[in-house]
């Protein structure tokens, strides 16, 4: 486990000395994954102990965001001259990339017989 | 005790990183057990529910957010190793990249495009001050590369996430009906969809309706996050200088 974790930071600290000495505009992180990415493809069959670790840290994903989350209370003042273009905007344009993707990609995406078809899509 | 000490205890628990710490796990804990209670409705999102609650208690206690920080960095610091693990996943889905490659290549392009492109535009069509839209340009993607972006291009990281987030539930939430009223009926499709518009909040959403539709969104977000980390700062750059 302590191996695994290691090699996600070396990926990490890579990823943000890359980023830092090219002065990429790209986040260290994002560099860090795309290289563990590739050492996975030249290893075909990654470590269970990598996978483990990697499952772990993304099951609470989405506590992560918490820290970042809070920050809304130092953004009160911009949120309220701001808040009617901010909130149409993510709105319209969320729903608006999901239907303009997901119309392309069943375009796209060869016919399959193994496709399952829904009738009632929730 | 009397209401002099309460304050001072509270001034110097509050001076402990452990307490911004503790407070995080507890209102997020509080947040996922709601959302378990609601049969996991996506209203009821543990993130929104654990932020409200931390919200109101720095507000309550007139604690400064950069206090709070001081232990919540610790939960914050995950964000980059989690990135990085995001390549497990996306590993899993090769067989599937392979297979389509060009396809999906091309379809994470344009949904990233467009879920940057039609933010900025709208919201500069309203009205918003240019750090909002650089806040906003990186909405689509996973919090951690969001922020990152969103310094870079020089919006408010801080905006960045509260816009991330609020993408994310507005994707899981509307996305499906949107998607049901313009009959689309491939699970492939819609998980894609799911993916780039609205990040690990949607793929989350996507696992729960269909295993075909998560495996396609969890690819989506992937790809995505490259896609907008590689090509967002530089069209930014290039466009407005």
């Amino acid at each position: 486990m302590i191996a695994a974790f290691a090699l996600i930071l070396v990926c990490q600290l890579f990823g943000e000395v890359v980023s830092e000495l090219f002065d990429l505009p790209v986040p260290g992180p994002v560099i860090g994954m795309v290289l563990l990415f590739i050492g996975l493809l030249v290893k075909r069959k990654p470590p269970k102990v990598l996978t483990d670790a990697a499952d772990n840290l993304l099951i609470h994903f989405s506590l992560l965001f918490v820290p970042a989350g809070v920050g809304v209370v130092t953004q009160i003042d911009r949120l309220k001259g701001d808040w009617l273009p901010i909130a149409a905007a993510l709105t319209i344009s969320t729903l608006l990339t999901m239907v303009l993707t997901a119309l392309l990609m069943s375009k796209l995406f060869p016919k399959q017989d193994t496709t399952e078809k829904m009738e009632d899509a929730q | 005790m009397n209401e002099a000490d309460i304050t001072q205890l509270w001034v110097y628990l509050s001076a402990k990183p452990l307490t911004g710490l503790t407070i995080t796990l507890v209102a997020y804990a509080v947040g996922f057990w709601l959302y378990q209670k609601s049969n996991r409705n996506p209203i009821c999102n543990p993130v929104v529910i654990a932020i409200a609650l931390i919200a109101l208690l720095l507000n309550v206690t007139g604690t400064p957010y950069a206090t709070y920080f001081e232990g919540a960095q610790f939960v914050h610091f995950l964000l980059g190793p989690a990135t990085v693990a995001l390549a497990v996943p996306l590993f899993r889905q090769t067989a599937t990249l392979k297979r389509a490659l060009p396809v999906i290549v091309f379809g994470v392009l344009f949904g990233s495009l467009v879920a940057s492109a039609s933010t900025v535009i709208l919201a500069w069509a309203l009205g918003a001050s240019p750090e909002t839209l650089a806040s906003l340009a990186p909405k689509s993607v996973t919090t951690p590369v969001a922020m990152g972006i969103a310094d870079e291009i020089g919006g408010v990281p801080a905006l960045t996430a509260v816009c991330v987030i609020a993408t994310g539930i507005v994707g899981a939430t509307l996305g499906p009906m949107v998607m049901n009223k313009a009959r689309l009926k491939d699970w492939r499709a819609r998980g894609f969809a799911m993916g780039v518009a609205a990040h690990g909040i949607g793929t989350a959403r996507a696992f729960q309706v269909n295993e075909t539709a998560g495996a396609f969104s969890g690819l989506a977000m992937g790809l995505n996050t490259m896609a907008t980390a590689l090509t967002i700062p530089f069209l930014w750059h290039w466009i407005f200088g």
